[in-house]
This record gives C-alpha cells, structure tokens and sequence, in this order.
C-alpha cells in the first residue's frame, strides 16, 4: 500500500486550506524556477522517464506529446489547454484537484508550458463546477500576485499567462477537438484529425490538451524524479492515480493509490469494502462508463492499470470504478448508460446521432425482455457499425457498455426475454 | 410563445465581468468569450436567455446572431424560456442510480408538486434530471443553483427544498458528516500528511 509520504495529493479531502501560503507548506512551487531552469529538453525526458501515461482517459504517453510541439518558431503561439471537462460517469477525481490543491495545477501548468513552449493555459472548466472553478480561479490569481506566473513567471524570464474558462454543459466537449472547438465559442462538435492539435489546434495554433490530473503531478515529478514516479506500479503502468470508487460499496470515495493495485484489494482497503461483502459483488465498471463491465470472477484478481484492465478486454480509462452488488439489475444499469450516450451525443456523425438513439431503445426493451433473442445479435451487430465509424470516440463509448454487458450477461438478457413471453403466453 | 423582452443590455457589474473575460482571449478571437457572457446574461435574466440578450452579445463579440443561437441551444445549461426562481436537477446517471436517485426524483417531484420538466406552481423551483455531474463517489448529488448537494436522501432532498422555499440556503457539500469525498467513518490515508 502506498504511504502518506508518497501521495502527490496530500489536501484530497480538503482537511488544509487550498490556498498559496499553505500550499507551499505541502511543497508546492518549490523551486519552481531551479525546475525550469534546467530546460526544456530536460523536463521532457523526465516526464517520458517517469512512465506517466495521460490520466483523462486514453492513457497516451504524456512526455511523448509533449514532445510533438513544435521545437522551432513557428510564428504562431502555442498553447497548453487542461481538460478539466471532468464528466465521464463515475469519474470525479479533477475536481477535488481544482478545489483541494489548485495550486499543483498552476504550478503543473506552467511547467508543463515551459517544456512544451506554449505562452499560454486555458483550463477548460466544466460549467457545473462553478465553485471548482472559482476556486482555481482565486489561485490563478494568487500565483499572479506572487510572479509565480505571468511576465517573468518565477524569475526565470518565461512569460507564461493562464486563463480559466467555463463550459456549460457537455459531455463531449471533454473529447479534446470538441473542447478547443467549444474554447473557440463553438458549438462542442470534435473536428476530424489529422491535422492533430500539436500542429493545428487552439486558433490554428500547436496545442496540446492534458487532462488536469496529468498536468497536476508534473512538478511533483520533477521535484521527487522520474524513477520516484515510475517506482510504483508495474512496468508501462507507473506511479500513482486518484481511483474514485463509486455505487454499491459501503464507503465510497476518492483515493490515491499506486498504480497496478488488485482492483479487491482497493475496495476491501478504502471502500469498506463490497455492500453485503465481496461474495455479494455482480459487476463492476472499472475505468468510468464508456469502459466494458467486469463480472466478479475477473474482478477476484484483476490489477488496476492499463495492461491488466486491457487483457480483459476493458480499461483503466479515468479510474472511475463503479461497483454493482447482485440487487443491481444490470441490464438496466448499462440501458442507463446508453441513454445518457444517446443524450451526449452531438449529432454530427450519422451512425452515432441515429446509433446511439437506436441502441438505447432496444436497451429499454431488453430490460423488460419485450424482444426477440436475434435482436441481441443485431444489437451488437450495430454496436459494431458504430464502433470506428464516427470522427471522435463517442460513438465507441456508446458501444462498448452494450457489448461488455453481452459478453458476460448475456444469459441473464436472454432469461429476461424467455420469462418475459412466458409471462406473456400466460 | 414565451414573451420577449424588447431590448437588453448589461448592467455596469456585468459590462466589467464580460470586459475581463474578453480579455482572455487574443485580438480577433473575443467568440471565445461567448459562453462565460451568455452565463451573465443568463443570471442578469433571472435564469433565462431572451433573444435580446443573445443578439447583444453577438454584437459585442462580432458574431452571427445565429452563431450565438446554436451555442445557446447545443450546451445544457443555457435555457431560452423562463425557470423557477431555484433551478433543481438531479443526477440521475448510472452511478446516482445505483445509490437510489429514482427515489431522490420522486422526493422532489411530490414536494414540489410538478414532474421533472417542470417548474413548480408556485414558481419556486424548475425541476430537471441531468447526467453525470461528476461527483460520483458522494451520489446521489442534487444540483441547485451553483451548488452542489451530495450524499443526499429522499428526506434530505424534501429538507432541502423546504428551505429554498423559506428563503434560506443550505450548506452545499455532503448532507451526512462525512469529509468531502473521504470514505464515511473517516479517511483510510492522509491521517498524518499535510501541514
């Protein structure tokens, strides 16, 4: 288990003040400008060194993309941008973040910029989260007074500003084309790609989007090293990760733990464990909801990190877990998810704007078993046709919940059918 | 059809607010500022958008009104019609489901006496479901106003409403004694870091 001195997120519940003065207490912007002055190169190599992968989801190499910006001038501005559109279900990890240890953000933006030579950070701020984003707003503007950031940032002759911006409410503007589109005052709708962001993104510009929780480890990174980072966890799955554990546990919570941790392991420690006890589990959603559903035999041993989630043919996506004990009716539980997919949708792609509508009303139909048994197959045959055929990821995300949920409960959809007719010759 | 105000303009408050975030954005790029702007007006207008409104900021940002009108219409919390004084929504996504947000629905919807959709009779609250609010591991989560009321009840959420209705406004966060999205019974780490 990883101890207190290891935890990068040490104000995650809030105990501390958020604020400056005590924030450099818990070793924030320490040496801040010995880190940048060690260049950019340097920054880059030790974020590749330290194995961290991207923590909104994809889990893409974060060093790795850094270094895809631009090395020369290009006569355009660059830009970092920090998805902060926390909104995939079960996920809720970025928001103690801006609210607890804002200032691990600032700081990460900032390093993060220098190393990627962006001038500037936009957040982009879920709307709902209007406290959240006061909140980082107020430190924004702390680390202003203090020369942490804007001209000079820190003493080190880099000028670097940084902007909070709200959204207003959709899912999609966490997908990161949608979100610049939406930056740009757009309608949230996600461009295709090529051309990628780290060449043409923000207002044309080199841009690249991290997830906040990526950005916020960054300085720690730094200060502690790359082989402090990469020794937790297993190989290709390194450090530390806010894990947010959600339904039918008797404590849910945020925690931070070390990578590759046994998934029962995590739930039994921090959760309280299983509602009724580990024998009492049915399913769990094991990386937020676009994730494929994991019946209990494969939870019983499964690690907690990219590779192990993957072999089982789900993923470790955002580390939202979302336990379903056996009074779930999961079938319902996943139709719920193709509703709010069918809702998020933004309708530019054909086979997602009709798929998902289609997909979630034959979910309704199977909760009460009103089908036949062939529309399972031709359920997942349409999950198929959405899968890889639209421009961003939404219409996978929409697929892969109907599809995990046929691979391991398939009988239990097909018993809901047959006793259903039965019911019905009755 | 909803009745329009004729004309709009910002108060001198709200004229400062939008200055500043227009200012976040480069030369020629002040669209940007349009969903922080709409969000101003939006409360300026007691809760709603009139087509005055987003006709001012198009023509403050140097956008096609039209521009303006799909924004208001693609993101869910711009609204183009009238709301109750407290707008109330309830997650209702799968993680909310799961620890009972059916019955928060129906605790509302019978102490509000409307349907989700709705907005009460006597005009206190408009009651809405909504998705995934992104505080999962103290569901079920109400949403009123700005703030976020979590680990909530059929008997907390008829509280709640009860004192929205008096006027008064809760202490937004957790409705248990609970720490924030520390397990209940207190944290299992960061029992000795911190300052």
């Amino acid at each position: 288990m990883l101890s207190d001195k290891d935890r990068i997120f040490t104000n995650l519940y809030g105990l501390h003040d958020w604020s400056l003065d005590a924030a450099k207490t818990r070793g924030d912007w320490d040496g801040t400008k010995e880190i940048l002055s060690k260049g950019r190169d340097w920054i880059i190599d030790e974020m590749k060194e330290s194995g961290l992968r991207g923590r909104g989801g994809a889990g893409f190499p974060a060093g790795l993309k850094w270094s895809f910006m631009p090395k020369e001038d290009t006569g355009r501005p660059a830009y970092l941008v920090v998805n902060a559109d926390e909104s995939e279900p079960g996920t809720c990890k970025d928001r103690e973040i801006m609210r607890h240890d804002p200032h691990k953000l600032v700081e990460g933006c900032l390093i993060a910029g220098f190393a990627m030579g962006a001038m500037a950070a936009y957040i982009y701020v879920r709307g709902e989260f209007h406290y959240e984003a006061g909140i980082l707003d107020a430190a924004v503007e702390q680390a202003y007074d203090a020369g942490l950031i804007g001209k000079n940032a820190c003493g080190s002759g880099y000028d670097f500003d940084i902007y909070v911006h709200r959204g207003a409410g959709a899912y999609i503007c966490g997908e990161e084309t949608a979100l610049l589109e939406s930056l740009e005052g757009k309608k949230g709708q996600p461009r295709i790609k090529p051309p990628f962001p780290a060449n043409t993104g923000l207002y044309g510009s080199p841009t690249t989007i991290n997830n906040v929780e990526t950005i916020a480890v960054a300085p720690t990174i730094c200060r502690r090293g790359a082989s402090w980072f990469s020794g937790f966890g297993r190989e290709n799955n390194t450090g530390t990760k806010v894990f947010c554990i959600s339904g039918h546990v008797n404590n849910p919570c945020n925690v931070e733990e070390e990578m590759s941790i046994p998934l029962k392991e995590l739930i039994e420690k921090h959760a309280g464990g299983v509602r009724g006890g580990w024998d009492n589990l049915k399913a769990i959603i094991p990386g937020g909801s676009s994730v494929p559903l994991l019946p209990k035999s494969i939870c019983d041993t499964v690690l907690m990190d990219f590779d192990s989630l993957k072999e089982v043919k789900s993923g470790l996506g955002t580390a939202g877990i979302i336990v379903m004990d056996q009074s779930t009716d999961v079938i319902a539980a996943i139709a719920r998810l193709a509703k709010f997919y069918k809702h998020e949708s933004c309708g530019q792609c054909t086979p997602c704007r009709e798929g998902t509508g289609w997909m979630w009303r034959v979910m309704e139909r199977l909760v009460k078993g009103d089908a036949e048994i062939e529309e399972i197959d031709m359920l997942l045959d349409v999950s198929k046709e959405i899968e890889g055929h639209t421009i961003c990821a939404l219409g996978d995300a929409a697929a892969w919940p109907i599809q995990g949920l046929m691979r391991h409960f398939r009988d239990e959809v097909e018993d809901r059918i047959t006793s259903n007719r039965s019911r019905s010759a009755a | 059809m909803t009745e329009q105000p004729a004309t709009f303009a910002f108060d001198a408050d709200n004229q400062a607010l939008a200055d500043k975030h227009i200012a976040k954005y480069p030369e020629g790029r002040q669209a940007s500022a349009v969903l922080p702007l709409l969000d101003i007006a939006q409360r300026q207008c007691d809760g709603w958008l009139p087509r005055a409104a987003m006709d001012y900021i198009a023509e403050m940002l140097d956008m096609a009104p039209i521009r303006v009108y799909e924004v208001v219409s693609f993101y869910e919390m711009y609204h183009d019609t009238p709301r109750g004084k407290h707008e109330l929504r309830v997650c209702t996504t799968t993680p909310c489901w799961l620890r009972g947000s059916a019955d928060i629905v129906s605790a509302c919807e019978d102490e509000m006496g409307c349907k989700v959709g709705e907005t009460s009779p006597d005009g206190v609250f408009s009651l809405g479901e909504f998705e995934c609010l992104g505080a999962c591991v103290n569901a079920p989560v109400v949403w009123i106003d700005d703030d976020y009321y979590e680990d909530v009840d059929p008997d907390s959420a008829r509280k709640l409403i009860q004192a929205f209705r008096k006027g008064e406004r809760p202490e937004p966060g957790p409705m248990t004694d609970r720490q924030k999205s520390a397990p209940a019974g207190g944290p299992t780490t960061l029992t000795g870091a911190g300052e």
